[in-house]
C-alpha cells in the first residue's frame, strides 16, 4: 500500500504534446490520462484487460491502458481518441463509424476506433476475418459488431485510396 | 411573393409532400399507403445526432465529470448472503487522513430504503450486494483503504438459494412481508375458456418444464454518479448514468428526507443500460447525495465491474411448466402454464415483469382455452430487474420450444403448426383482446422469413448432410452437425395496461429557426434522441441539423415515466409529434399572413414553408420563426400524450393488454460439434414488424445488437452462484459475445400499416432480442435430435443433456 503513495514523475508524449505528470507509483496509464490529463475519451469498463474500452496506442501498438502502469509508459508516445481528429476534421475511421451507424451508446467507441487504427496502420487491406480478430479484444454490448466491421472495412478503403 | 426562398429540387424530389401521413392515435391511414419516398427525414438512415460527440470521445459519461473539491465515495458490501450484523466498528476508518465521512444505517437522514432496496443495511443483510457502510474520501484509493479498515461482526444465517428452496414447506422467509417467499403483488392469472374441456377434446397432450438462467446486463459502462450539494437551499444536483432520471430523483429525495423538487437530476450520456441502470442507480445516487450533503462537497461514485455485478439487477431466471393439448389437425385446444421467476432478495420489478409474462405466455397463437399463473419468489440472491425484453425472452424460449415439441408429438411440421394457430386480423388473444384496428401481419411475416432463408430447402439439406456424415464416418451421428430452427413472437407496444403510459415532450422554436426539443424519456444509446429529432423535423418540415436535443433534466420537463418497454419511440414519439403539430399550427398562421394565403394551403419541407402545388410562393422557416417570436406568438409547446385507458380484469387476466403489438420471426442456423458439445451459431435471420422504421440504420443496429445479446443468452451467458455468492463477476469469466462469436446476421424490416404509433412506428428495441435464444434452441434440437430444456446451451448440456454444476438440476446435487 505504501508503494502506492510514493510519488513518481512520468514524462510522455500524448497526442503529440510533451507532458510531465507527478502521480503515485501505482497509478495506471488509464488514470493518468483520465484523472490527471482529463482526457476522458478513454474509458474503463472492466479494469482487468478484458473489455478494450481503455484501448490507446502506445508506441504504435494498441494497449489496454488499464494494464499499463503509468511509470512504465515513461518516455513513450501515446495516441488517444482525442488525438484522432486533425484540424477539426474527423479521421477517416471516425467518419466511417458515423456513416455506418457503428455507434450506439458509444462507450466502446473510442477503444474500437483506436484498435481499428492500430489494425489499419499495420495492415491496410485486412480481410473481414482480420478485422474481426483486430477488434476481438473490444467488447460491445449494443451493436452486435456488424456495423463496426462494415465501418472499418470502408475506412480501410478510404485510407488506401488516399495513399494510392 | 415573400422572401424568395428557394425550394431545392432535392426537397421536391425527396419528399412528395402530399399526402403526408403523420396521424395521431385513432386516425385512419388511407388503405395501402406505404412510406416509400414520402418522407424527408423519417424513414431515412440519417446519422445519429450524437455520433460526432461519441466518436471523438467528447461525450460526457457520468464518470467523466470532475468538480473542484470533489470527494470519492465507496461502499462496504456484505461478506455473506444472509447474516445478522452484530456490530460495525468504523473508528479506524474515520481516523484515516483524507477520510471525510464514514456512515452506517443509523446515520441516514431520510428513509433507510427506497422501494424495498436498502441504502444501507442495519441489522440484517439478505444478499451479498447489501451495503453496510459508506465512505467519502479525498481519493478513490483512500476511500478503498478506509472501507477495508471497517470491522463488521456477522452472525451468518442459513439462506434460500433456488426457486425450489423458496417454495419448500417451512422454508425460511427472506422477507417478513412476503409469506411463502412469494414476492408481493406478483401473481398474475389468466383464465380464458375452460382448459379441462380443451384437454378432453385434444388428441395429443404433452407436459414440459424449461428453465432459464440469471443474466447480467453487461453494459460496458459501469454505473457512475456525481452529486453536487447546494449549501444555500439544501438542494442537490445529480449527474449520473441513469436510465430513469425521475425514479432516481425519487430515490434521492427519499434518502435525503427532502422534497422531490429539491433534487435536480441531469442524465449524462449513457453507456448502455438495457433496463439495468435503475434500482442500482437510485441506491448509488441516494448514497452519494447523503455523503455530499454531509460533507458539503461534491461526491463521485463509480462502480468497479465487480461491484456492478454484485449489486446491479439481473435478468430473472424462470421455471416454465406447461401442459398443452391439440387435435390431430394441429389446432391447439388448451394451454396451461405455471411460470415462476426468481426475484432475489428485494422487490425486483417482478410485479410488472410477470404481468407482461402472463399476457405473452401462450405466444402469438390463438388458443380457445387458457389457464396461466405467474408469480415470483424471493431468495437470498441479487434481485431481478428489467432487462431488454423484460420477461419475454425467457417466456418465448419455453413456449417456442414447446411448439416444436408439440409438433413432434403430433408428427407435424413445426412451421405448419405455427401457421395453423398464428394470430390473424380478428384473432382473440389469451387475454381476450380481439385484434382489430391494428396491423397483424404475422402470417405474412413468417412466410417472408421462410422465403428469405429458404427454410425448407436448407432444413432438408442439413438433414441429408447429417445422414451422409453418419454413414461415411460409421458413427451413429456425424461429428459436426448443422441444424435450423425458427421462433415467432408478438410483443405488446409500450406499457399497455401495466401502468400509466402517458408522457410529455417539449418543442420550442427559436427566433433563429432552430428547434429545441426535450423529452422525459432517455436516450440509452438506442438512438432515441435521433428518432425524436427525426419525428419533429419531419413534422415541422425542417432539416434534422436544425433540431437541438437536450438530455433529460428533471427540472426542465415533467416526469414522463420510465424509458422502458420500448416506449421511447412508440409513446415518447407521439408526444413529440403532438408538440410539433401545435407549434407548426402557430407558425403556419404567421406564414399564411406573410404569404397572403390560408394556413391550410401551406406545407413545409427542408426549412421552407410554401403553398401546396405552388412552391414559388414560399418563405423560409427561419423568417417565419423570427416573425412569430417577435410578434409574441407561442412557438414553444409542452405536449402531454395520454393513451386511451386499457381496462384489465385481474382475477381472470382478461382485457385489451396493449394498444397494438409488434410481431417477429427469427430463423437460426447452427453447427454443433458432437464431440465437444460446442454450438456455433452460423446465421440468424430476424424479421421484425416495425410498422415503419423511423430510422432504418438505427433499426438494423437494434436488430444486430439484439441478435448478439440473444445469442449470448442462448449459448454463453450465465451468472454463476455458489449459494448467494457470484462466482464470475467480471468479463474474464462472464463471457459475452465478441466480434469473433457473432453469427452472420440478416435483419428484415417488415413494414405494416398500423394506425397507432407515430408515423406508424411500432416498438423494436426489446423485440429485437426476444426470439433469438428460442430460435437457436430449436436449431440445436434440429441438429442434434436432442431437446435441451435449460439455458444456456453450454458444452455440458449439449453433450450430456445436463449441467454438472450444483443446484442447476445437474447430476451432482
Ligand atoms: S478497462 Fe481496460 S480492458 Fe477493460
Ligand atoms: S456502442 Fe454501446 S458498447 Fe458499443
Amino acid at each position: 500500500m505504501d508503494t502506492g503513495s510514493r510519488e513518481i514523475e512520468v514524462n510522455l508524449t500524448v497526442n503529440g504534446k510533451k507532458v510531465t505528470v507527478t502521480c503515485p507509483a501505482n497509478t495506471r496509464l488509464l488514470d493518468l490520462l483520465r484523472d490527471y490529463l482529463h482526457l476522458t475519451g478513454t474509458k474503463e469498463g472492466c479494469g482487468i484487460g478484458e473489455c478494450g474500452a481503455c484501448t490507446v496506442i502506445m508506441d504504435g501498438k494498441a494497449v489496454n491502458s488499464c494494464l499499463v502502469l503509468a511509470g512504465s509508459a515513461d518516455g513513450s508516445e501515446i495516441i488517444t481518441i482525442e488525438g484522432m481528429e486533425k484540424d477539426g476534421k474527423l479521421h477517416p475511421i471516425q467518419e466511417a463509424f458515423v456513416r455506418n451507424n457503428a455507434i450506439q451508446c458509444g462507450f466502446c467507441t473510442p477503444g474500437m476506433v483506436m484498435s481499428a487504427k492500430a489494425l489499419l496502420d499495420a495492415n491496410p487491406d485486412p480481410t473481414e476475418e482480420e478485422i474481426k480478430i483486430g477488434i476481438s479484444g473490444n467488447l460491445c454490448r449494443c451493436t452486435g459488431y456488424k456495423q463496426i466491421v462494415d465501418a472499418i472495412k470502408e475506412a480501410a478503403e478510404v485510407l488506401r485510396r488516399r495513399t494510392a | 411573393m415573400q422572401g424568395g426562398a428557394v425550394i431545392t429540387a432535392e426537397a421536391m424530389k425527396s419528399c412528395d409532400r402530399e399526402p403526408v401521413v403523420s396521424q395521431m392515435p385513432g386516425e385512419a391511414i388511407p388503405e395501402g399507403q406505404r412510406s416509400d419516398g414520402r418522407y424527408c427525414v423519417v424513414n431515412k438512415p440519417v446519422p445519429r445526432v450524437d455520433a460526432y460527440e461519441k466518436v471523438t470521445g467528447r461525450a460526457k459519461y457520468a464518470a467523466d465529470i470532475y468538480f473542484p473539491n470533489m470527494l470519492y465515495g465507496k461502499v462496504l458490501r456484505s461478506r455473506y448472503s444472509h447474516a445478522r450484523i452484530l456490530s460495525v466498528d468504523t473508528s479506524a476508518a474515520e481516523a484515516m487522513p483524507g477520510v471525510y465521512c464514514v456512515l452506517t444505517a443509523k446515520d441516514l437522514p431520510g428513509e433507510q430504503s427506497w422501494s424495498t432496496y436498502l441504502f444501507l443495511a442495519g441489522d440484517e443483510v439478505r444478499y451479498t450486494g447489501d451495503a453496510i457502510a459508506m465512505v467519502a474520501a479525498e481519493t478513490p484509493q483512500i476511500a478503498e483503504e478506509a472501507i477495508r479498515a471497517i470491522k463488521v461482526e456477522y452472525e451468518p444465517l442459513p439462506g434460500v438459494y433456488s426457486i425450489e428452496e423458496a417454495l419448500a414447506e417451512g422454508a425460511l422467509q427472506v422477507q417478513d412481508y412476503a409469506p411463502g417467499n412469494i414476492v408481493r403483488n406478483t401473481h398474475w392469472p389468466v383464465r380464458k375458456g375452460n382448459v379441462e374441456e380443451g384437454f378432453a377434446k385434444s388428441d395429443v397432450i404433452i407436459e414440459r418444464e424449461y428453465r432459464t438462467q440469471y443474466i447480467e446486463h453487461a453494459y460496458i459502462e459501469p454505473e457512475a454518479a456525481v452529486v453536487v450539494p447546494n449549501p444555500v437551499d439544501g438542494s442537490v444536483t445529480v449527474y449520473g448514468s441513469l436510465q430513469n432520471p425521475f425514479m432516481t430523483r425519487r430515490a434521492v429525495a427519499v434518502a435525503l428526507g427532502t422534497q422531490i423538487g429539491k433534487v435536480h437530476v441531469i442524465q449524462q450520456t449513457l453507456g448502455g443500460s438495457f433496463g439495468g441502470k435503475e434500482e442500482v442507480m437510485g441506491l448509488m445516487c441516494g448514497r452519494a447525495a447523503v455523503m455530499a450533503v454531509k460533507t458539503g462537497r461534491p461526491v463521485k461514485m463509480v462502480n468497479t465491474r465487480e461491484e456492478s455485478f454484485l449489486e446491479s439487477a439481473k435478468r430473472h431466471p424462470f421455471r416454465l411448466r406447461y401442459k398443452v393439448g391439440a387435435t390431430r389437425d394441429g389446432k391447439i385446444q388448451a394451454f396451461e402454464a405455471e411460470l415462476v421467476d426468481e426475484g432475489g432478495a428485494y422487490n425486483s420489478q417482478a410485479q410488472f415483469m410477470n404481468w407482461r409474462a402472463c399476457v405473452h405466455t401462450t405466444g402469438c397463437y390463438e388458443i380457445p382455452n387458457v389457464k396461466v399463473d405467474v408469480y415470483a419468489v424471493h431468495t437470498n440472491k441479487v434481485y431481478g430487474g428489467a432487462m431488454r425484453g423484460y420477461s419475454s425472452p425467457q417466456v418465448i424460449f419455453g413456449q417456442e420450444s414447446l411448439m416444436d415439441e408439440l409438433a413432434e408429438a403430433l408428427g407435424m411440421d413445426p412451421v405448419e403448426l405455427r401457421l395453423k394457430n398464428a394470430f390473424r386480423p380478428g384473432s382473440v388473444t389469451a387475454t381476450g383482446h380481439k385484434l382489430e384496428g391494428q396491423s397483424v401481419p404475422l402470417v405474412d411475416l413468417i412466410k417472408r422469413v421462410l422465403d428469405e432463408t429458404d427454410f425448407f430447402a436448407v432444413r432438408e439439406r442439413y438433414r441429408k448432410e447429417r445422414e451422409e456424415a453418419a454413414q461415411s464416418t460409421g458413427a451413429p451421428e456425424g461429428r459436426l452437425r448443422k441444424g435450423i430452427g425458427l421462433a415467432a413472437s408478438f410483443r405488446g407496444c409500450g406499457l399497455g395496461a401495466e401502468s400509466p403510459d402517458a408522457t410529455g415532450a417539449f418543442v420550442a422554436v427559436m427566433d433563429d429557426g432552430s428547434v429545441l426539443i426535450r423529452s422525459g424519456l432517455t436516450d440509452n444509446g438506442q438512438g432515441l434522441s435521433t428518432a425524436h429529432a427525426q419525428i419533429v423535423a419531419e413534422e415541422l418540415g425542417v432539416k434534422i441539423e436544425d433540431i437541438v436535443y437536450q438530455r433529460v433534466d428533471t427540472s426542465s420537463i415533467p416526469d414522463g415515466g420510465m424509458t422502458v418497454a420500448s416506449r421511447g419511440t412508440f409513446t415518447g414519439g407521439r408526444a413529440m409529434l403532438g408538440a410539433a403539430r401545435e407549434v407548426k399550427k402557430a407558425l403556419f398562421e404567421v406564414a399564411a399572413r406573410m404569404l397572403e394565403c390560408d394556413p391550410e394551403d401551406l406545407t413545409s419541407a427542408e426549412g421552407i414553408i410554401f403553398v401546396k402545388g405552388d412552391p414559388s410562393r414560399s418563405i423560409t422557416f427561419k423568417e417565419v420563426a423570427n416573425r412569430a417570436f417577435w410578434s409574441g406568438r407561442e412557438v414553444s409547446k409542452l405536449f402531454w400524450f395520454i393513451p386511451p385507458d386499457l381496462p384489465w380484469d385481474r382475477p381472470t387476466g382478461q382485457g385489451p393488454a396493449f394498444p397494438t403489438y409488434a410481431y417477429a420471426c427469427v430463423v437460426a442456423e447452427v453447427q454443433v460439434d458432437m464431440e465437444t458439445g460446442a454450438v456455433d451459431v452460423l446465421k440468424v435471420t430476424a424479421g421484425h414488424d416495425v410498422g415503419m422504421a423511423i430510422n432504418p440504420a438505427l433499426a438494423k443496429g437494434q436488430i444486430y445488437g439484439g441478435i448478439a445479446m440473444g445469442m449470448g443468452m442462448a449459448i454463453m451467458e450465465e451468472v454463476e452462484f455458489s449459494d448467494g455468492d457470484i462466482l464470475n463477476p467480471n468479463f474474464d469469466e462472464y463471457i459475452i459475445p465478441t466480434s469473433m462469436d457473432v453469427p452472420e446476421a440478416k435483419p428484415i424490416l417488415y413494414e405494416s400499416d398500423d394506425p397507432v404509433g407515430p408515423f406508424r412506428a411500432k416498438s423494436l428495441g426489446e423485440g429485437a432480442m426476444e426470439c433469438v435464444a428460442a430460435a437457436i434452441a430449436n436449431a440445436v434440437a434440429d441438429a442434434t435430435g436432442r431437446r435441451i430444456r435449460e439455458l444456456p446451451l453450454n458444452l455440458e448440456r449439449v453433450l450430456l443433456g445436463k449441467s454438472l454444476k450444483r443446484g442447476k438440476g445437474g447430476a451432482s446435487k
